[in-house]
């Protein structure tokens, strides 16, 4: 195994598949000559030309609709946002067109394409580039929404994500980017969309994270372990749609106590589904009420003590674990 | 175009009749009456050296040309029928009066070009290839629809024919239409796009931005902006601070043309002149197709924002009545070949109708099917 940022395995993702599939090319502001905003592009442009990594004009609804096109007509487009911010100029290709294509079709036209970039805060960069839209995404059927957290899960979920026949959107994090995990060095190495991973085994409380909130669950997780006993268990459900409902369920059987911990706004949140699903499928087995962890609502503001006090944190985590213990 | 009739109403309530008065006689009739009086006069000095041109064409290719143009009037008069029966449901946007853009453009194409275009779909759909049972059973909203009755009016597509749909969104196949032409290059497959919009979608920004993508990678595509002068209820003029949808291209250094939509033949000569641009050249068209809307925007549209007399006048210049007068004209066919073609026109559509009846509701089972592959 090879140690990798998630960076590089999103790279090491991209390269494996333009490699594999000529079909495949990248588009998105920046991602060639400038090597990408964050650098996830680093080098493909000298290793692939213009023909398959390619920069745009900063158009983003306009090139998103061009993907879409693309897509119908067999090419597997990854359309890179250089935020999912500005993915909301082009909503209405995602939303509209991509996600619906299949059925108002009548199963005749497939929409191959994967949308991805960083999601959620950064370092102080305020209210209109602090945005996890996750939620919005995944409400709409037609659309899966992928979301790793570790270097092998990115690579993994990546891969597949291109391979799929589907529009998928593929939210990283700017503050991960850095973050080095092992990484499987098999070039065939997938992982498949849709399936959850228990980053921690433990009995007494389940904490559901996703993204930037797993590595702060993992650390409270350790902190409570150490200061009360309590033997966490953090599941990544990796995909939120579609959601594997059934590896949560299993491990609330076990534990009967939930925590979610999510980067987004509160309401209406993926956080808010899962505690549905929770409560349809295991009520009878809850001892204490859910809680959620999620960013305040409110806009980010930029003063870095408002912003670390607006979103989730490993402290935060921890209260909410002590609360569904009765501690 | 998912906006109703009561919307404009109530917009329309609010204006004061004193202010709407003047405004109404302004915009309402003058612009356009005199540009059907232009259209004309350019149509009357080219008239015989077309005349001379349909002579030379194939007699078979005028015939279909011809066929297709009475065959989508004829389907869209009968599906406004069906409709008020309550046979259809939902938006039902019809073809009626432009017919020319879609019959002289998309017979221009070999068939493994590909079409786009919006809501306004059913006569682009038929030209393709789809049959008139298909789109007649889509429009009932039945399993033999071509798209198993789960799009409808606005959404017909076909993979085997390269005709990727009607679209609902105001500009949104514009985008998507780019995107095509764009594999077409990748895959440097030959393929050509005709990209079709109504005049409104010139106002969205994907318009602007795709334009602005064709020409900067040089895509085969056309656009093919049918100006039908209003969008919904909203004319051109109170919607747009220039005429000249054309003259937008040259904003991107792209070639573009003004047409004459009422002139099959027109539109033809337009077409053929953008896809050789295309095909040899790779590069992109504007084509400004100026044509005119009979019926309302929809059929819950009540038509209240222009006059007869503008109707009319557009009337008189119908693109089959001058296609026939021309092909009367040049011996082609004679009153005799268009009556056959006529009842051809009815037989088919007669067939469509008895298909869309028979064909059963879809199963339930289609609900959840298609929503991912």
């Amino acid at each position: 195994m090879a140690v990798l940022t998630i960076r590089d395995a999103l790279n090491q993702a991209l390269r494996e598949e333009l490699i594999r599939d000529e079909n495949v090319f990248i588009m998105g502001e920046e991602v060639a000559e400038y090597d990408g905003a964050y650098k996830v592009t680093r080098g493909l442009w000298k290793e692939f030309g213009d023909k398959r990594v390619v920069d745009t004009p900063i158009t983003e609804l306009g090139f998103t609709g061009l993907g879409v096109g693309a897509a119908m007509a067999g090419l597997r487009p990854v359309i890179e946002f250089m935020t999912f911010n500005f993915s909301i100029l082009a909503s209405d290709q995602i939303i509209n067109h991509a996600a619906k294509m299949l059925y108002m079709s009548g199963g005749e036209f497939k929409v191959p394409i994967v949308f991805r970039g960083p999601n959620g805060s950064a370092y102080q960069v305020s209210s209109q580039h602090s945005q996890a839209l996750e939620a919005m995404y995944a409400n709409f059927p037609g659309l899966k929404v992928v979301m790793p957290s570790t270097a092998a899960d990115a690579k993994g979920l990546l891969k597949s994500s291109i391979r799929d026949d589907n529009p998928v959107i593929f939210m990283e994090q700017e503050r991960m980017y850095g973050m080095k995990s092992e990484v499987p060095e098999d070039e065939d190495f997938t992982i498949p969309l849709g399936v959850a991973d228990v980053k921690r085994e433990g009995t007494d409380c389940t904490i559901v994270a996703r993204s930037m909130t797993v590595p702060m669950a993992l650390e409270a997780a350790e902190k409570v372990q150490k200061e009360f006993d309590v033997s966490v268990e953090v599941i990544d459900p990796r995909t939120i749609k579609p959601l594997d409902i059934d590896t949560i369920i299993a491990s609330i059987m076990k534990t009967n106590r939930l925590v979610i911990a999510e980067e987004s706004h509160s309401f209406a949140s993926v956080g808010a589904e899962i505690a549905y699903q929770v409560m349809d499928h295991a009520f009878d087995h809850l001892d204490a009420p859910i809680k959620r962890v999620s960013t305040v609502e409110a806009p980010m503001p930029y003063a870095k003590n408002l912003e670390a006090a607006a979103l989730p944190s490993v402290d935060k985590i921890i209260a909410a674990v002590k609360e569904v213990c009765y501690l | 175009m998912a906006r109703t009739a009561a919307t404009t109403g109530s917009k329309r309530s609010t204006s004061k009749p004193s202010a709407k008065k003047p405004a109404k006689a302004e915009s309402n009739g003058n612009g356009r009456l005199a540009a059907v009086e232009m259209m004309n006069a350019e149509y009357q000095k080219r008239r015989k050296s077309q005349i001379e041109a349909i002579k030379k064409t194939d007699k078979k290719l005028l015939r279909d040309m011809l066929y297709q143009m009475v065959l989508g009037r004829i389907f869209e008069e009968k599906a406004a029928e069906v409709y008020r029966m309550g046979k259809i449901g939902g938006f039902c946007h019809l073809y009626i009066g432009q017919e020319a853009i879609a019959i002289g453009s998309m017979m221009a194409l070999e068939p493994s070009d590909m079409v786009i275009t919006s809501y306004r779909d059913h006569v682009q759909a038929m030209v393709k290839g789809i049959t008139p049972e298909a789109v007649m059973a889509e429009l009932y909203g039945k399993e033999g629809g071509c798209v198993k009755g789960k799009g409808g009016s606005m959404h017909m597509f076909s993979k085997e024919h390269e005709f990727y749909g009607g679209h609902g969104i105001v500009g949104g196949q514009i985008g998507v239409g780019t995107g095509m032409a764009y594999a077409a290059k990748y895959k440097e497959s030959g393929q050509v796009t005709l990209c079709y919009f109504g005049e409104a979608a010139v106002n969205q920004g994907i318009f602007h931005e795709s334009l602005n993508m064709a020409q900067l990678w040089k895509l085969p595509i056309i656009y093919i902006c049918e100006n039908n002068q209003y969008g919904m209820g909203t004319s051109q003029e109170r919607a747009m601070s220039t005429r000249n949808i054309a003259k937008k291209a040259e904003s991107y250094e792209m070639a573009n043309e003004f047409v004459d939509g009422m002139d099959v033949m027109a539109v033809r000569d337009a077409a053929l002149r953008a896809i050789k641009r295309a095909r040899e050249e790779s590069l992109p068209t504007l084509l400004e197709v100026r044509s005119y809307r009979y019926m309302g925007h929809s059929m819950s549209d009540p038509g209240n924002y222009r006059t007869r007399e503008e109707i009319a006048r557009y009337q008189e210049r119908d693109p089959i009545v001058l296609f026939q007068d021309s092909l009367k004209t040049a011996k082609v066919f004679t009153d005799k070949d268009f009556e056959a073609i006529k009842q051809e026109a009815i037989d088919a559509t007669k067939k469509a109708i008895e298909f869309a009846e028979e064909s059963p509701y879809p199963s339930e089972s289609e609900l959840l099917s298609d929503v991912y592959a």
